[in-house]
């Protein structure tokens, strides 16, 4: 067994730290966020409701972020079924590969896209060659840069999480499925697909928080010119001139709400897949 | 089979889609010049030559893995006992732990920044202090798993209590039996944690900016100065993270039954 006083002393650093770095930052945040001089009030979040600009960066973001959600599920969702048909070894390389690049992400991958497909970006300069005219109406530097970008890093995210959905799927399943006369159309639509689902459904909220909490791209590649609500909150505490901590807090708390949403959700629909597994 | 070639088709559009950034960025490090051609004209050292000589890039790369491997070092003392005395003795506790890493995952930079300007910056704190504080908090997911993977495969209970009963004091049967048993997952998790830290931008930027110059801030600045340091700098990143992620994939192997790190 273990004395009280050992408990103490093993557990009270660690309890301390989550306090002081995660707690009362927080707490203090959300109290930010209702202050006004020495008051309580409420106009922060009548701002941040009925400001067009604030609300315009919700809007971006979780355009932002559903859309490249989808757009990593639906890649993933096939591209596993092609890797559970490889190798053991090779389907252990491509998780490592998988790993490595998602890594892969923030300043260095915004970097990495210029390279690609900056003002003067290998692509870019390819394509003025060739004479294809598409490209003039893409900007990196704007929205569908911004997609691509955040579908590079849900993507390995989208992976990893999807991998062990697929891998619970068991060939005794697929084999008793097709003895009864089912068709592989047939086993995946009635039967794979439905007990994957809260597992998807699981991993897509997941990969909407990632998004919607991303901040390094899109700061890197548009400094702060493009609407987001990450960048609002960013450009709110740092504005040497003009920083509203307050008003940030009340956006920060907003965001924090919708993505303890989407992670409870997840956790929730991810362990019911688990169990049924 | 038709659906066969579909899901192949979207497997290789995935692969090329990850690979053609890291690639082109690695092999831009080394181009002499490459705006016209669709491969570079000429290969040269001088990019990475510069950056080497570069005393300002050497000292943000001390001072990255410094932060990092100091808030790693931390979190294994701080975090890892407590995970222990939890697991192993008062297992219903456990779901706390795991509730913090569900909150500490969905916090991301951006919101807590917020906070650990609003509590710190009044006080004469440090600010590199609470980034390392809240580092050793972010890297918590990942120290949990790597502990508790291992963890999963010992009765590590009954480990303890079987050295005690043979003459063992608590610290020998925690450092002699325990330690071991949990070293390679623990310390894939350690070296996840490191690459992560050492890739984090947004609270080091916003928390304390440029007074604390690690390699990512650095980045930034070259970014719309020098595109091939930029290139240089990226192309020092994919290798460290390369060895990295090759040393969590052999030690994770090593530690069986350790399945989503």
């Amino acid at each position: 067994m273990i004395s009280k006083r050992q408990t103490v002393a093993w557990l009270s650093p660690f309890l301390v730290l989550v306090l002081l770095f995660f707690l009362v930052p927080l707490l203090y945040m959300l109290i930010t966020s209702f202050q006004y001089s020495d008051g309580f009030t409420l106009a922060q979040y009548q701002t941040v409701l009925t400001n067009d600009y604030i609300l315009q960066g919700f809007t971006n973001s979780i355009t932002l972020s559903v859309i490249s959600a989808v757009i990593a599920l639906m890649v993933t969702l096939f591209a596993v079924y092609a890797i559970m048909r490889f190798s053991e070894p090779m389907r252990e390389k491509i998780l490592i590969l998988t790993n490595l690049t998602s890594n892969f992400s923030g300043i260095p991958l915004a970097f990495a896209f210029i390279v690609l497909l900056g003002n003067s970006g290998l692509f870019t300069l390819l394509f003025d060659k060739w004479g294809i005219d598409t490209f003039s109406s893409f900007s990196l530097y704007s929205w569908g840069g911004l997609l691509l970008i955040y579908i590079y890093f849900q993507l390995p995210l989208a992976l990893m999480l999807l991998y062990p959905i697929y891998d619970g799927i068991q060939q005794q399943w697929k084999d008793a499925a097709a003895l009864l006369g089912a068709s592989t159309w047939q086993f995946w639509m009635k039967i794979g697909i439905p007990v994957m689902l809260p597992g998807i459904v699981g991993t897509f909220s997941v990969l909407f928080a990632n998004a919607m909490g991303a901040y390094a791209s899109a700061y890197a590649l548009t400094s702060s010119n493009y609407n987001l609500v990450a960048i609002r909150i960013g450009s709110l505490i740092k504005g040497d001139i003009f920083a509203q901590p307050e008003l940030a807090s009340a956006i920060a708390v907003i965001l924090a709400v919708t993505m303890v949403t989407a992670m409870l959700l997840s956790e929730w629909s991810i362990s019911k897949t688990r169990r049924k597994l | 089979m038709k659906k066969r070639g579909f899901a192949d088709l979207f497997f290789l559009l995935l692969v090329v889609y990850l690979v053609l950034p890291v690639v082109a960025t690695m092999l831009y490090a080394f181009a002499t010049n490459w705006n016209k051609t669709i491969l570079p004209e000429g290969l040269t050292l001088t990019w990475l030559a510069a950056l080497f000589q570069d005393a300002e890039f050497i000292q943000a790369f001390g001072r990255s893995v410094l932060l990092s491997s100091g808030a790693v070092m931390i979190a294994l003392l701080v975090i890892v006992p407590a995970i222990f005395v939890i697991v192993l003795y008062f297992p219903k506790y456990e779901k706390w732990i795991q509730m913090a890493v569900v909150m500490v995952y969905s916090f991301p930079g951006i919101i807590l920044a917020v906070g650990l300007i609003r509590v710190y910056s009044k006080f004469g704190v440090p600010m590199i202090l609470v980034v390392l504080g809240a580092y050793v908090i972010g890297i918590l997911p990942y120290i949990y798993q790597g502990t508790r993977n291992s963890l999963q495969n010992v009765n590590a209970r009954q480990l303890i209590d079987a050295a005690q009963l043979l003459g063992a004091s608590k610290l020998q049967a925690f450092t002699k039996i325990l330690l071991p048993t949990v070293y390679p997952g623990l310390f894939a998790g350690a070296l996840l944690s490191f690459s992560v830290l050492f890739g984090e931008f947004v609270l080091i930027n916003l928390v304390v900016g440029s007074r604390f110059e690690t390699v990512q801030i650095y980045l930034m600045k070259k970014l719309s100065t020098s595109g091939h340091i930029a290139s240089a700098v990226v192309f020092i990143y994919i290798v460290l993270m390369g060895l990295l992620t090759y040393a969590i994939a052999t030690l994770t192997k090593r530690s069986k039954g350790a399945t989503n790190l």
